[in-house]
């Protein structure tokens, strides 16, 4: 025998899952549309020409002669001109599917429907489902969806990291000429091969010897320099804006007033509070002396401002989260099930 | 003490107490509501405004006027560096104040470089782009606004790029050589920007900002940040910091202070992401603290009663 939330709870399900059905069966959600837009390169290069030789005229009139960068850019334009004849390319951005119909009500043959990001949506929808899943409790839908997102989450962020890191910053610095003409076609000619890179690759040649089945104590040398090199940097850094500059922030005048507007209350006592906020906390995290007395009312007082604080700060990320779950709700709203937007589609 | 924290057991998603299994002779009891139905109320307290299109006004606050005034009392054409540091998970909380910056830049004319320390946060720079491309066309790309796009190092690319931008940003993140476009021919470094916009999710973000660029080499710089991220920032206002955002809220007063400045906007219903995104908070906000209010009533009640 079903416990009756149970039974609701499945009511819910079912609902909401026959609505998903009917209108997938519709045809009214859940796809993706793409534009078109196919660019040659001649037109572009003398609409470039042409907006230069725009702003010339308007230089002209004003008295003024084009500068020579610009100048420069258009000789460039006008010399690579016949290189570019017959070069197109195509710029696919996403669509809404109310631009299936152009301005003029007739299809519009540029947008056109895109499988692959219909199934990005559907994945991401039910990936989306998946993870609240787990408000209901724990369950394979929800384990699979963390899963997926782990795995992808660490997998980009690796491409990422090595073509940005190893191949860019590391391998084009150390052999410019090469990544030139393999990966970095865009590598400027000017980069020459700088010797000093081979540390960085002699250190994280030595990281990776922990992997190794001998000598795994390698790899403290090079962490070693790291922890030193990172506390050294982040060290002066935190004592300049998080300590010298922080003294200065709370040297303030208790009673403001201006020549105007004689005292300004409001900022006075927003100052009082911060110079007795920031006092009577240092005070309780003062561990030298028993909190007693004098000592210890002021303590007390530092414990509400640090609790108020704490208020503070978990009043945000209550109104964080509820901003993400909104946002969820927003794509599986609109964006996958269709629903016409208040005030803007309907 | 022992009596009013929740044991273990209480956070258990499995915990399956139905709404009418309070104990012998108590029915309906809130004392062991299912926690599934306080998760119901909210879903319906948030679709509910949403799916309504509940739009509530908006005041921008002095914080928020301060920010806004950053950007506005810059003159036209500055360089403002866009410093977008957050990915997909946060995107729900700081896209809305990420576009408004832009918008605002853009209709100041600004010239624009992006930038981030966020692997994943590239397509978030390609989205705020887009807003460029798609509502600003007279925006050139190159000349107007650059991408530079994403490298590793967290702060140490702070500390880099403050005094020698080229020595990691030798190409734009199309592999654009950045002696070829004219808005970075001549740059050198960040602190030629005249002011930088960071929209942060964690770190490296606003703090790592302020550290190693703001600070050591009094660059104007203003902030967004998330809920979670916004009171350990606050010190820094405004000596470090001319100003911060935090949250969704802030988000939607920047809009409206956005839509007062520029009414035109007005007709674009993407510029107000943000206030309406606020309809359903405020009314989760209200079953919160209905909920918390509640909850108190029942405690202390049982306290009187020594149950």
């Amino acid at each position: 025998m079903m416990r009756s939330s149970n039974v609701i709870w499945l009511l819910l399900l079912l609902v909401g899952g026959g609505f998903l059905v009917f209108r997938t069966a519709n045809g009214s959600m859940g796809k993706a549309y793409v534009r078109h837009e196919v660019f040659d390169a001649t037109t572009s290069f003398k609409e470039q020409i042409q907006k230069i030789d725009d702003e010339e005229q308007q230089e002209l009139a004003k008295g003024k002669t084009l500068s020579e960068r610009k100048a420069a850019a258009r000789r460039k334009l006008r010399d690579r001109l016949p290189d570019v004849a017959g070069i197109t390319w195509t710029n696919v951005s996403s669509a809404e599917p109310g631009e299936l119909i152009g301005s003029d009500g007739q299809p519009d043959p540029a947008v056109v429907f895109s499988w692959s990001r219909t199934i990005g949506l559907w994945i991401a929808a039910l990936g989306t489902l998946a993870i609240m899943s787990f408000l209901w409790g724990d369950n394979v839908f929800y384990k699979l969806a963390e899963a997926i997102v782990v795995g992808a989450s660490a997998a980009y962020a690796m491409v990422v990291g090595f073509w940005t890191g190893i191949i860019q910053n590391l391998f084009g610095k150390l052999i410019p000429t090469a990544m030139r003409d393999t990966v970095l076609p865009g590598l400027p000619g000017s980069q020459e091969a700088e010797l000093i890179y081979i540390v960085p690759l002699v250190l994280s040649v030595l990281m990776l010897w922990r992997l190794a089945p001998q000598g795994g104590w390698i790899s403290r040398w090079p962490l070693a320099f790291f922890i030193g090199a990172t506390a050294g940097i982040r060290l002066v850094a935190y004592l300049d804006a998080d300590f010298v500059q922080q003294i200065g922030n709370t040297i303030i005048p208790l009673i403001v007033s201006d020549k105007e507007q004689g005292l300004m209350v409001g900022q006075s006592i927003g100052n009082i509070i911060i110079i007795v906020g920031v006092l009577a906390c240092l005070v309780y995290f003062f561990f030298s002396f028993e909190h007693t007395g004098a000592v210890g009312a002021t303590a007390r007082v530092g414990i509400w401002f640090l609790m108020i604080t704490f208020g503070a700060g978990f009043a945000f990320t209550v109104m964080g989260r509820i901003a993400l779950i909104s946002d969820r709700f927003y794509f599986l709203f609109y964006d996958w099930l269709w629903i016409p937007k208040p005030g803007i589609d309907a | 003490m022992s009596d009013i924290m929740p044991t273990d057991s209480a956070y258990d998603p499995q915990s399956d107490i139905s709404p009418t299994d309070g104990g012998p002779g108590t029915g309906f009891d809130f004392r062991n509501l299912d926690r599934r139905w306080i998760f119901l109320a909210m879903g319906l307290s948030i679709a509910i405004p949403m799916l309504r299109g509940v739009v509530f006004p908006e005041e921008p606050s002095r914080e928020v006027l301060d920010v806004f005034a950053t950007v506005e009392g810059l003159e036209d054409g500055s360089s403002v560096l866009m410093a977008y540091d957050y990915d997909p998970a946060s995107k729900g909380e700081l896209e809305p104040m990420a576009a408004a910056f832009v918008r605002h830049c853009a209709e100041k004319k600004h010239k624009l470089y992006f930038i981030t320390l966020w692997p994943a946060a590239v397509p978030m720079l390609q989205k705020n782009i887009a807003i460029l491309k798609r509502e600003y066309p007279e925006y050139t790309y190159g000349e107007d606004y650059v991408n530079l796009g994403f490298r590793p190092g967290n702060e140490g690319v702070i500390k880099v790029v403050v005094t020698d931008l080229k020595k990691l940003y030798a190409n734009d993140v199309d592999g654009t050589d950045l002696n070829e476009l004219p808005l970075t021919t001549n740059l050198k470094n960040i602190q030629s920007m005249d002011l930088i916009i960071n929209v942060s999710a964690g770190t490296p973000g606003a703090k790592e900002w302020v550290q190693y660029a703001a600070t050591p080499f009094d660059i104007k710089m203003v902030a967004g940040v998330t809920g979670v991220g916004y009171t350990p920032l606050v010190p820094y206002v405004p000596k470090q910091l001319a100003g911060i955002l935090g949250a969704i809220k802030a988000a939607a007063e920047y809009e409206e202070a956005l839509l007062l400045e520029y009414p035109e906007l007005r007709e674009n219903p993407a510029t107000q992401e943000g206030l309406r995104k606020m309809g359903p908070q405020l009314v989760a906000h209200i079953l919160i603290i209905g909920l918390i209010v509640g909850g108190n009533v029942i405690f202390f009640t049982d306290r009187k009663r020594g149950v």
